[in-house]
Protein backbone atom coordinates (compact mmCIF):
# COMPACT_ATOMS: atom_id res chain seq x y z
CA UNK A 1 0.00 0.00 0.00
CA UNK A 2 1.48 3.16 -0.99
CA UNK A 3 1.39 5.95 1.50
CA UNK A 4 -0.77 8.41 -0.40
CA UNK A 5 -3.85 5.50 -0.94
CA UNK A 6 -5.38 6.45 2.25
CA UNK A 7 -5.42 10.01 0.93
CA UNK A 8 -7.56 8.22 -2.08
CA UNK A 9 -9.72 6.26 0.60
CA UNK A 10 -11.89 9.61 1.15
CA UNK A 11 -12.54 10.00 -2.33
CA UNK A 12 -13.25 6.96 -4.06
CA UNK A 13 -16.74 6.16 -4.50
CA UNK A 14 -18.54 2.89 -2.98
CA UNK A 15 -21.48 3.39 -4.99
CA UNK A 16 -20.06 2.54 -8.32
CA UNK A 17 -21.58 -0.67 -10.24
CA UNK A 18 -19.60 -3.43 -11.76
CA UNK A 19 -19.54 -2.64 -15.68
CA UNK A 20 -16.86 -3.32 -18.34
CA UNK A 21 -16.20 -3.08 -22.30
CA UNK A 22 -19.28 -3.62 -24.18
CA UNK A 23 -21.66 -2.81 -21.22
CA UNK A 24 -24.44 -0.05 -22.35
CA UNK A 25 -24.39 2.72 -19.33
CA UNK A 26 -27.02 5.36 -18.59
CA UNK A 27 -24.17 8.03 -16.65
CA UNK A 28 -26.35 10.56 -14.98
CA UNK A 29 -24.07 14.00 -15.34
CA UNK A 30 -25.02 16.70 -13.44
CA UNK A 31 -24.87 20.09 -15.53
CA UNK A 32 -24.50 23.49 -13.83
CA UNK A 33 -26.44 26.48 -16.09
CA UNK A 34 -25.69 29.39 -13.95
CA UNK A 35 -27.08 28.94 -11.26
CA UNK A 36 -29.05 25.95 -11.65
CA UNK A 37 -28.32 22.91 -11.71
CA UNK A 38 -29.80 19.86 -13.67
CA UNK A 39 -28.78 16.31 -14.58
CA UNK A 40 -28.01 15.26 -18.12
CA UNK A 41 -28.20 11.60 -19.28
CA UNK A 42 -25.55 9.62 -21.28
CA UNK A 43 -25.76 6.74 -22.71
CA UNK A 44 -23.51 4.61 -24.77
CA UNK A 45 -21.26 1.70 -25.00
CA UNK A 46 -18.45 1.63 -22.87
CA UNK A 47 -15.23 1.10 -25.26
CA UNK A 48 -13.11 0.98 -22.50
CA UNK A 49 -11.42 1.60 -18.98
CA UNK A 50 -7.80 3.10 -18.62
CA UNK A 51 -5.55 3.68 -15.10
CA UNK A 52 -6.62 2.21 -11.52
CA UNK A 53 -7.49 3.69 -8.44
CA UNK A 54 -8.56 7.30 -8.27
CA UNK A 55 -6.65 7.96 -11.43
CA UNK A 56 -9.36 5.65 -13.35
CA UNK A 57 -11.41 6.28 -16.15
CA UNK A 58 -14.06 4.96 -18.77
CA UNK A 59 -14.69 6.36 -21.96
CA UNK A 60 -18.38 6.07 -23.60
CA UNK A 61 -19.24 5.91 -27.10
CA UNK A 62 -22.72 6.88 -28.48
CA UNK A 63 -23.77 8.05 -31.86
CA UNK A 64 -25.87 10.94 -31.56
CA UNK A 65 -27.27 12.32 -34.69
CA UNK A 66 -25.14 10.08 -36.80
CA UNK A 67 -22.29 11.82 -34.92
CA UNK A 68 -20.25 9.36 -32.97
CA UNK A 69 -19.86 10.88 -29.85
CA UNK A 70 -17.48 10.18 -27.03
CA UNK A 71 -17.21 11.07 -23.08
CA UNK A 72 -14.47 10.13 -20.75
CA UNK A 73 -15.54 10.14 -16.86
CA UNK A 74 -12.80 9.76 -14.22
CA UNK A 75 -14.95 6.42 -12.27
CA UNK A 76 -15.00 8.12 -9.02
CA UNK A 77 -16.00 11.94 -9.99
CA UNK A 78 -18.43 13.63 -7.97
CA UNK A 79 -20.10 15.06 -11.37
CA UNK A 80 -21.45 11.83 -11.91
CA UNK A 81 -24.55 11.22 -9.81
CA UNK A 82 -25.35 7.62 -10.69
CA UNK A 83 -24.18 4.62 -13.01
CA UNK A 84 -27.10 2.74 -14.69
CA UNK A 85 -25.64 -0.70 -16.25
CA UNK A 86 -28.53 -1.15 -18.89
CA UNK A 87 -26.94 -4.32 -20.80
CA UNK A 88 -23.83 -6.46 -20.72
CA UNK A 89 -21.99 -6.62 -23.74
CA UNK A 90 -20.27 -10.31 -25.31
CA UNK A 91 -16.82 -8.56 -26.30
CA UNK A 92 -13.55 -10.09 -26.39
CA UNK A 93 -11.13 -7.56 -26.27
CA UNK A 94 -11.01 -5.09 -23.37
CA UNK A 95 -10.90 -1.66 -25.62
CA UNK A 96 -13.61 -1.34 -28.15
CA UNK A 97 -11.92 1.01 -30.27
CA UNK A 98 -12.54 -0.99 -33.60
CA UNK A 99 -16.28 0.38 -32.82
CA UNK A 100 -15.42 4.21 -34.22
CA UNK A 101 -14.64 2.97 -37.82
CA UNK A 102 -17.86 0.35 -38.40
CA UNK A 103 -21.56 2.12 -38.54
CA UNK A 104 -25.05 0.90 -38.90
CA UNK A 105 -25.44 -2.72 -37.95
CA UNK A 106 -21.69 -3.42 -37.54
CA UNK A 107 -20.88 -1.05 -35.15
CA UNK A 108 -23.22 -2.72 -32.30
CA UNK A 109 -21.81 -4.72 -29.57
CA UNK A 110 -23.61 -7.90 -29.08
CA UNK A 111 -25.51 -8.30 -25.81
CA UNK A 112 -24.29 -11.26 -23.16
CA UNK A 113 -27.52 -12.90 -22.19
CA UNK A 114 -26.99 -15.76 -19.34
CA UNK B 1 11.74 35.92 7.09
CA UNK B 2 8.33 33.93 7.91
CA UNK B 3 6.20 34.10 10.48
CA UNK B 4 5.46 30.14 10.75
CA UNK B 5 7.25 27.50 9.48
CA UNK B 6 7.05 23.27 10.16
CA UNK B 7 9.28 20.36 8.47
CA UNK B 8 7.92 17.94 7.24
CA UNK B 9 8.65 14.75 4.37
CA UNK B 10 7.15 14.07 0.93
CA UNK B 11 5.02 11.31 0.77
CA UNK B 12 4.28 11.46 -2.55
CA UNK B 13 1.46 12.96 -5.45
CA UNK B 14 -2.29 12.16 -5.44
CA UNK B 15 -5.23 14.22 -6.71
CA UNK B 16 -8.27 15.13 -4.85
CA UNK B 17 -11.80 16.26 -5.65
CA UNK B 18 -12.30 20.16 -4.67
CA UNK B 19 -15.66 21.61 -6.22
CA UNK B 20 -16.32 18.97 -8.71
CA UNK B 21 -12.70 19.96 -9.88
CA UNK B 22 -9.60 17.45 -9.70
CA UNK B 23 -6.76 19.29 -7.64
CA UNK B 24 -3.33 17.68 -7.97
CA UNK B 25 -1.74 17.42 -4.44
CA UNK B 26 1.68 17.02 -2.94
CA UNK B 27 1.22 14.87 0.94
CA UNK B 28 2.87 15.70 3.47
CA UNK B 29 3.87 13.91 6.40
CA UNK B 30 4.10 16.50 9.21
CA UNK B 31 4.89 14.85 12.56
CA UNK B 32 4.45 17.00 15.34
CA UNK B 33 8.51 18.19 15.54
CA UNK B 34 9.72 19.10 19.04
CA UNK B 35 11.98 22.82 19.94
CA UNK B 36 15.66 21.20 20.75
CA UNK B 37 16.40 25.33 21.25
CA UNK B 38 15.68 28.90 20.36
CA UNK B 39 18.14 31.21 18.90
CA UNK B 40 17.63 34.71 19.87
CA UNK B 41 18.70 37.28 18.27
CA UNK B 42 20.17 38.60 21.56
CA UNK B 43 22.10 35.36 22.61
CA UNK B 44 22.61 33.56 18.93
CA UNK B 45 22.21 36.87 16.57
CA UNK B 46 19.41 35.81 14.61
CA UNK B 47 16.27 34.52 15.81
CA UNK B 48 15.28 31.21 15.13
CA UNK B 49 14.23 27.45 15.98
CA UNK B 50 15.58 24.30 15.86
CA UNK B 51 13.40 21.26 16.27
CA UNK B 52 13.75 17.80 15.29
CA UNK B 53 11.17 15.14 14.49
CA UNK B 54 10.71 11.04 14.45
CA UNK B 55 13.07 9.24 17.11
CA UNK B 56 16.59 7.66 16.61
CA UNK B 57 18.39 5.46 19.04
CA UNK B 58 21.06 7.11 20.72
CA UNK B 59 23.97 5.02 19.61
CA UNK B 60 23.24 6.61 15.76
CA UNK B 61 24.08 10.15 17.52
CA UNK B 62 27.43 11.56 17.67
CA UNK B 63 27.91 12.85 21.12
CA UNK B 64 28.18 16.29 20.58
CA UNK B 65 24.02 16.26 19.36
CA UNK B 66 23.27 13.91 22.31
CA UNK B 67 24.82 16.55 24.43
CA UNK B 68 22.32 18.90 22.78
CA UNK B 69 19.11 16.62 22.95
CA UNK B 70 20.21 16.06 27.12
CA UNK B 71 20.17 19.62 27.88
CA UNK B 72 17.41 20.44 26.28
CA UNK B 73 15.22 17.02 27.69
CA UNK B 74 14.00 16.22 24.50
CA UNK B 75 13.95 12.94 23.14
CA UNK B 76 16.49 12.61 19.79
CA UNK B 77 15.29 12.63 16.59
CA UNK B 78 16.38 12.06 12.96
CA UNK B 79 17.73 15.39 12.09
CA UNK B 80 17.94 18.63 13.83
CA UNK B 81 16.77 21.62 11.72
CA UNK B 82 16.51 25.47 12.00
CA UNK B 83 13.26 27.10 11.46
CA UNK B 84 14.04 30.95 10.85
CA UNK B 85 11.02 32.99 12.20
CA UNK B 86 10.71 36.83 12.79
CA UNK B 87 9.21 35.76 16.22
CA UNK B 88 10.47 32.92 18.69
CA UNK B 89 9.55 34.72 22.07
CA UNK B 90 6.62 32.31 21.86
CA UNK B 91 8.66 29.24 21.41
CA UNK B 92 9.87 27.31 24.60
CA UNK B 93 12.24 24.36 24.52
CA UNK B 94 10.13 21.33 24.44
CA UNK B 95 7.30 22.42 22.65
CA UNK B 96 5.81 21.02 19.85
CA UNK B 97 4.88 22.24 16.23
CA UNK B 98 2.50 20.41 14.55
CA UNK B 99 -0.20 20.55 11.05
CA UNK B 100 -1.97 23.11 12.70
CA UNK B 101 0.15 26.30 12.35
CA UNK B 102 -0.89 25.86 8.65
CA UNK B 103 -4.91 26.71 7.52
CA UNK B 104 -6.85 25.47 4.52
CA UNK B 105 -6.35 27.92 1.97
CA UNK B 106 -3.36 29.54 2.64
CA UNK B 107 -0.07 29.99 0.11
CA UNK B 108 3.18 28.41 0.92
CA UNK B 109 6.92 28.19 -0.06
CA UNK B 110 8.29 24.60 0.17
CA UNK B 111 12.02 24.32 0.27
CA UNK B 112 13.79 21.03 -0.59
CA UNK B 113 16.75 19.05 -2.18
CA UNK B 114 15.50 18.07 -5.91
CA UNK B 115 16.02 15.20 -7.40
CA UNK B 116 19.83 14.59 -8.67
CA UNK B 117 20.01 14.25 -12.09
CA UNK B 118 23.34 13.70 -12.94
CA UNK B 119 25.29 15.18 -16.05
CA UNK B 120 22.66 16.59 -18.57
CA UNK B 121 22.72 19.11 -21.55
CA UNK B 122 21.83 22.50 -21.68
CA UNK B 123 18.05 21.98 -23.08
CA UNK B 124 17.48 20.22 -19.94
CA UNK B 125 19.41 21.87 -17.56
CA UNK B 126 18.76 25.85 -18.47
CA UNK B 127 16.20 25.56 -21.00
CA UNK B 128 18.30 26.02 -24.10
CA UNK B 129 16.23 25.30 -27.51
CA UNK B 130 18.51 23.33 -28.83
CA UNK B 131 19.55 23.69 -32.87
CA UNK B 132 17.39 23.03 -35.90
CA UNK B 133 15.91 19.42 -37.07
CA UNK B 134 17.27 19.51 -40.78
CA UNK B 135 18.53 21.97 -43.16
CA UNK B 136 22.30 20.84 -43.01
CA UNK B 137 22.08 20.55 -38.55
CA UNK B 138 24.71 17.29 -38.17
CA UNK B 139 24.92 16.19 -34.72
CA UNK B 140 24.08 19.39 -33.15
CA UNK B 141 20.49 19.28 -32.43
CA UNK B 142 20.82 19.57 -28.38
CA UNK B 143 23.83 21.55 -28.52
CA UNK B 144 24.25 25.75 -27.22
CA UNK B 145 25.59 26.39 -29.81
CA UNK B 146 28.17 29.41 -29.84
CA UNK B 147 29.57 30.16 -26.78
CA UNK B 148 31.63 33.25 -26.90
CA UNK B 149 33.13 35.88 -29.24
CA UNK B 150 36.31 35.50 -31.07
CA UNK B 151 39.86 37.32 -30.50
CA UNK B 152 38.09 39.65 -27.73
CA UNK B 153 37.75 38.73 -25.15
CA UNK B 154 39.97 35.33 -26.46
CA UNK B 155 38.42 33.43 -23.13
CA UNK B 156 34.70 32.32 -22.05
CA UNK B 157 33.44 33.82 -19.64
CA UNK B 158 32.67 33.13 -16.05
CA UNK B 159 29.06 31.72 -15.50
CA UNK B 160 28.39 30.75 -19.09
CA UNK B 161 25.41 28.28 -19.07
CA UNK B 162 27.01 24.78 -20.07
CA UNK B 163 26.18 21.21 -19.31
CA UNK B 164 26.94 19.41 -16.20
CA UNK B 165 25.28 18.60 -13.04
CA UNK B 166 22.24 19.75 -12.28
CA UNK B 167 19.46 18.72 -9.66
CA UNK B 168 20.37 18.04 -6.17
CA UNK B 169 20.56 21.51 -4.71
CA UNK B 170 18.30 23.05 -2.60
CA UNK B 171 15.14 24.75 -4.47
CA UNK B 172 11.96 26.59 -3.21
CA UNK B 173 8.77 26.29 -4.91
CA UNK B 174 6.95 29.41 -4.04
CA UNK B 175 3.12 30.36 -3.48
CA UNK B 176 2.00 26.53 -3.33
CA UNK B 177 -1.98 26.46 -2.11
CA UNK B 178 -2.65 24.52 1.32
CA UNK B 179 -5.43 22.46 0.07
CA UNK B 180 -6.15 21.04 3.72
CA UNK B 181 -3.71 20.63 6.48
CA UNK B 182 -4.92 17.74 8.91
CA UNK B 183 -3.73 18.31 12.34
CA UNK B 184 -5.00 14.93 13.68
CA UNK B 185 -3.38 12.53 11.01
CA UNK B 186 0.19 14.87 10.55
CA UNK B 187 -0.74 15.30 6.94
CA UNK B 188 -0.88 18.27 4.49
CA UNK B 189 -1.89 18.49 1.40
CA UNK B 190 -0.38 21.24 -0.81
CA UNK B 191 -1.54 21.87 -4.33
CA UNK B 192 0.91 21.05 -6.96
CA UNK B 193 4.61 19.41 -6.99
CA UNK B 194 6.86 19.79 -4.79
CA UNK B 195 11.07 19.74 -5.57
CA UNK B 196 12.49 16.32 -4.46
CA UNK B 197 12.20 12.32 -3.78
CA UNK B 198 9.65 10.85 -2.17
CA UNK B 199 10.98 10.40 1.26
CA UNK B 200 12.53 14.16 1.17
CA UNK B 201 12.42 16.26 4.58
CA UNK B 202 11.05 19.19 3.20
CA UNK B 203 10.28 22.83 4.88
CA UNK B 204 7.46 24.81 4.43
CA UNK B 205 6.82 28.11 5.22
CA UNK B 206 4.25 30.55 5.00
CA UNK B 207 4.52 32.38 1.21
CA UNK B 208 7.34 35.64 1.17
CA UNK B 209 6.08 37.06 -1.67
CA UNK B 210 2.04 36.12 -0.27
CA UNK B 211 0.26 36.30 -3.34
CA UNK B 212 -3.04 37.90 -3.84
Amino acid sequence: MNPTDQIDLESLREDIPDFGPGDTLKVHVRVVEGNRERVQVFEGVVIGRQGSGIRETYTVRKVSFGVGVERTFPVHTPIVQQIERVSRGDVRRAKLYYLRDRVGKKAKVKELRD
Amino acid sequence: MATKAIVGEKLGMTQVWKDDKVVPVTVLKVTPCRVVQVKRPEIDGYSAVQVTFGSQKESRLIKPQLGAFDKAGVEPGKKLVELRLDDVSEFEVGQEIGADVLEDGELVDVTAVSKGQGFTGVMKRHNFKGQRASHGAHRVHRMPGSVGQCATPARIFKGKKMAGRSGNQKTTTQNLLVVEANAEENIVLVKGAVPGPRGATVLVRDAIKGGK
